[in-house]
């Protein structure tokens, strides 16, 4: 039996309590709506952004990279297209599932395994990584057949870069390589940072590097609709990327491909200039390396063989290699001795074999047992003699010496379109008190004379100083790429107003002299004399033993020393010897005597490049 | 389209035991009352031992005809159950009697948060304390509780499950985790915040045609419609639900029984408490806590719930005027 009888108080507190809950719903209704109101009004358009960032997928259309030709149009560098397999990071829900199914159609090795897992990690909900390239044409139909099973992994072309000569332009043209985390760290640093995507290209090392802006190119967009699978429903805008320019070098391949099969399997570098206008036409760096490694990515081992190599393989010889000239410095150090006045090419002193400094027994000993006999300058140079080049040092004096291998370019950067250049030592006694906290003893003077003590200089230093000498008159700034358009005519004639050079402060005499010097350096007599014989062309050179193992005041035996130890052969040269058109400089490491070893690759060097006059 | 008339079927059964219970005979659901509550504890046990486990949860009981969750039962014979206890001793009413409703409320409350599941459990232990506070329940010791409890949490936070404890973690701050735990509340406020004021229109809503909102038709319902008919259709539900809720209080009010009169009370506050819940869990006010939105999300059992609460209501409702004359 239902009852309906309430005492009135009862019935005041229920209704009491009510009204309490209406008042407390109506509160919090009340938040409910000012959060709504907060959402939906007052930052409606910061939601809408959002809402439209979870919708549109802006995907990059990479743009094609430059290709690199050599100066008569021979392509150095150029694109091919590859298929790649692409994982939405998004659509992934068990990972080691898909990689074990997709194991069975396209072999996925453990280091891959590791790197994809690592890439997954870092990436956002809706980027994609790239989780296979280069396939074969094998992989792809076994994919394709079976794509359905794999709807969070995308087959797409992508364009990869080709080496057409492989290592004989390793050094020159460096690589381009998946970007790393780190590169974009950097880009960022720069502001550059939105201009690449995630498992873009970057140029590495070498023009690559250096042009990397102009070969580039600008990405295009392409802004998707896409639900939260990723899956791409409709396009919505598409922006086209545009190509990057392509780069024309000054280098010849014919010319380098001579440069680098004359230095054969010895490491060291070979340089060649147009001494007119410092255009390189050859540039090579020995050992080099097979720089589609690079490209296609390489494991931890061979990565681990390449860096830790011996030979160092990676080490751009020509720019960023740094040697003792030996004495491929001496010309350099006459010419100072000339404009001093310390010296006239007449002026000629009795060689016994060896130097002393005055109240001092210590000998500084030539290179040839019982010494030259009388030597003038031009005798020091055609058969370096050391002891002319010991006493004369001496008396010019460090700073002096300094002031000369200055303004031949030594000890800075010449300037080269690379990235990284080696400055090298050019001493003197500020240089050494900052180096080293020490003054400049007599003594150090002395071996600088013949290019030993601090003197480091670098392959391209010396052929920019010999270009110097051949030319004349000025100090040109080498370069690897004129313009951006092949025009043989441009490159060639070389406007030499355009031609950015510093002039030499020196006695046109003056250089003549040494230049005769270093014509007759190559004929009967000279210590290159033999690389030159039976040439039809005239030539001019020096040659350099750099010392390598220090056995002060002593002779030694080169059988009983280890081959890294033997002495690094130099040689600088040009040709023809009256109107140069070619500058080069040679360096053979631990290769043995400047003249018997430099010498016959840098002949054949000039050989080629005369072969291929017209 | 299977899940419209999937939901119609649900609404139509609903609608069917909304209709027999409005229609039950007088004093039928008072009778009812405390059957139903030993029945459903009596699942929630069956249940707790022997249910279906989903998604880390048991909370399914499948009784090979129909698959049903206890706990939604409970949400309505838990109130059914209280208010017909104080009913039937209402006159020699003591503290007494508030301890012993109070561990028929806990009873419940303790199973279902055992499964676990922690949204129901506060429902259903809502719907129980709303009929101990409107049974006049000592504000006093009320207050003494809400102090004790608040001392506690720090205990209760160590038994709470780590993908709860997560959740509330989250809420504090959903960026910490945004593809994990944080997910959903990012999903949803992005939609609603992005339908802006008049919203996207119908089926335009990029957030949930694409699926970046999960349960877009279940929990997170609200923020579809957020989404697709802005602050305006916000509004327009949040009117609906008041005009409800206010008829709700109505019937309450004018109950003829104290039976009545409670449960009547009890099963409209807690619509509230649904409603609110859902809201602040999809605005990212509350932690995530799988509340429907009543009426409106996806799903049976929570159409059937709600629909015979407004059963009993509209039970009320007609019964009253029989006593009355």
């Amino acid at each position: 039996m239902l009852r309906y009888r309430k005492s009135l108080s009862e019935l005041g507190g229920f209704n009491f309590r009510i009204r309490g809950a209406i008042i407390a719903m109506l509160i919090l209704s009340a938040l409910l709506l000012g959060r709504l109101f907060f959402l939906q009004i007052i930052n409606a358009d910061y939601y809408q952004l959002r809402a439209e960032n979870n919708r549109i997928n802006i995907s990059p259309i990479l743009p094609n990279r430059g290709l690199i030709y050599d100066r008569n149009g021979h392509v150095l560098a150029k694109n091919y297209s590859s298929f790649v397999l692409e994982l939405w990071a998004n659509g992934v829900e068990d990972l080691d599932q898909v990689l074990d199914d997709l194991n069975d159609l396209v072999a996925i090795s453990v280091e891959e395994r590791a790197l994809i897992e690592k890439a997954l990690k870092r990436a956002g909900r809706f980027s994609n990584i790239v989780i296979r390239d280069d396939l074969s044409e094998d992989e792809i139909a076994r994919f394709t057949e079976n794509s359905y099973r794999f709807p969070e992994i995308k087959l797409s072309a992508q364009l990869y870069r080709e080496y057409v000569y492989g290592d004989l332009t390793s050094h020159l043209l460096g690589y381009v390589r998946r970007i790393s985390e780190a590169d974009l760290d950097r880009l960022e640093q720069r502001g550059l940072r939105a201009a690449y995507i995630n498992s873009d290209w970057i140029g590495k090392r070498g023009i690559e590097a250096f042009y990397e802006s102009k070969l580039r190119g600008r990405l295009g967009l392409n802004h998707v609709e896409v639900d939260s699978k990723g899956t791409e429903l409709r396009v919505l805008e598409q922006q086209q990327p545009v190509g990057g320019e392509d780069i024309f070098l000054t280098i010849d391949i014919t010319l380098q491909k001579a440069a680098f099969d004359a230095l054969g399997n010895q490491n060291g570098a070979l340089v060649a200039l147009d001494p007119n206008n410092g255009s390189v036409l050859a540039f090579v760096s020995k050992p080099g390396y097979d720089p589609s490694l690079f490209v296609r990515g390489f494991d931890q081992k061979t990565w681990r063989e390449i860096r830790d190599s011996a030979d160092r393989p990676l080490v751009n010889r020509v720019s960023d290699g740094v040697y003792p000239p030996g004495s491929t410095l001496k010309p350099f150090i006459a010419i100072a001795g000339l404009e001093e006045q310390v010296r006239t090419p007449d002026w000629s002193m009795w060689d016994p074999g060896f130097f002393s400094l005055p109240e001092s027994k210590y000998k500084f000993r030539d290179w040839k047992k019982g010494g030259h006999g009388e030597v003038n300058l031009h005798k020091a140079i055609v058969e370096s003699v050391d002891t002319y080049f010991y006493k004369l040092a001496h008396e010019l004096e460090i700073d002096k010496i300094h002031r000369y291998l200055v303004q031949f370019g030594f000890g800075s950067k010449t300037g080269i379109d690379l990235p990284s250049e080696a400055s090298g030592i050019a001493p003197s006694k500020e240089w050494k008190k900052r180096r080293f906290g020490q003054p400049w003893y007599p003594g150090d003077t002395i071996s600088v004379g013949i290019g030993q003590g601090y003197n480091l200089v670098t392959p391209i230093q010396l052929a920019v100083a010999t270009a110097a000498l051949a030319n004349g008159h000025k100090l040109v700034r080498p370069v690897l790429s004129r313009s951006g358009t092949y025009s043989p005519s441009n490159i060639t004639s070389g406007h030499s107003s355009q031609i950015p050079h510093k002039p030499l402060m020196l006695s046109p005499q003056h250089i003549q002299v040494i230049k005769k010097a270093m014509e007759d350096v190559m004929k009967t007599g000279g210590t290159a004399a033999g690389a030159a014989r039976g040439a039809d062309y005239s030539m001019a050179g020096k040659t350099g033993t750099a010392q390598v193992f220090s056995l002060r005041g002593a002779e030694y035996d080169k059988e009983l020393l280890e081959k890294k130890l033997l002495d690094h052969a130099l040689f600088i040269g040009y040709a023809p010897a009256d109107r140069p058109t070619i500058a080069l400089a040679v360096v053979v490491e631990n290769g043995g005597g400047g003249g018997s070893v430099a010498g016959p690759i840098a002949r054949k060097v000039f050989d080629a490049y005369f072969d291929m006059q017209p | 389209m299977s899940k419209v008339l999937t939901q119609a079927k649900n609404f139509g059964l609903a609608l069917v035991l909304m209709w027999v219970v409005a229609r039950a005979p007088l004093g039928y659901l008072s009778r009812l009352a405390m059957p139903l509550y030993l029945l459903a504890i009596f699942l929630l046990v069956l249940t707790a031992l022997i249910g279906d486990e989903a998604k880390g949860a048991q909370r399914w009981l499948d009784l090979q005809v129909i698959r049903i969750q206890p706990s939604e039962l409970m949400k309505i014979a838990l109130p059914l159950m209280l208010a017909w206890y104080f009913d039937r001793y209402e006159r020699v009413i003591s503290p007494k009697y508030y301890l012993i409703a109070t561990l028929l409320l806990l009873a419940p409350v303790i199973l279902i948060l055992k499964q676990p599941d922690l949204g129901t459990s506060i429902l259903v232990f809502t719907s129980g304390f709303f009929v101990l506070f409107f049974a006049g329940m000592s504000i006093r010791v009320l207050g003494f509780i809400a102090t004790l409890s608040i001392l506690v949490m720090p205990f209760a936070w160590g038994m709470l499950e780590p993908y709860q404890q997560t959740r509330v973690l989250t809420l504090l701050n959903p960026a910490s985790d945004p593809l994990g735990a944080g997910y959903h509340t990012i999903q949803s406020t992005i939609a609603i915040g992005s339908g802006g004021f008049l919203g996207k229109g119908w089926m335009q809503g990029t957030q949930a045609q694409l699926n970046f909102l999960p349960e877009g038709t279940t929990d997170f319902v609200f923020a579809v419609l957020g989404e697709e008919f802005g602050f305006i259709g916000v509004l327009v539900i949040f009117l609906a639900y008041l005009a409800l809720l206010w008829r709700g209080l109505q019937i309450a009010r004018l109950a003829p029984s104290l039976f009545s009169r409670l449960a009547a009370v009890s099963i409209t506050l807690t619509f509230f408490i649904y409603a609110f819940v859902n809201v602040g869990m999809v605005v990212g006010l509350l932690p995530i806590v799988g509340v429907p939105l009543p009426l409106i999300s996806f799903g049976g059992s929570s159409a059937a719930t709600v629909l015979i609460g407004i059963g009993i209501l509209m039970n009320f409702r007609s019964n009253r005027r029989l006593v009355q004359t």
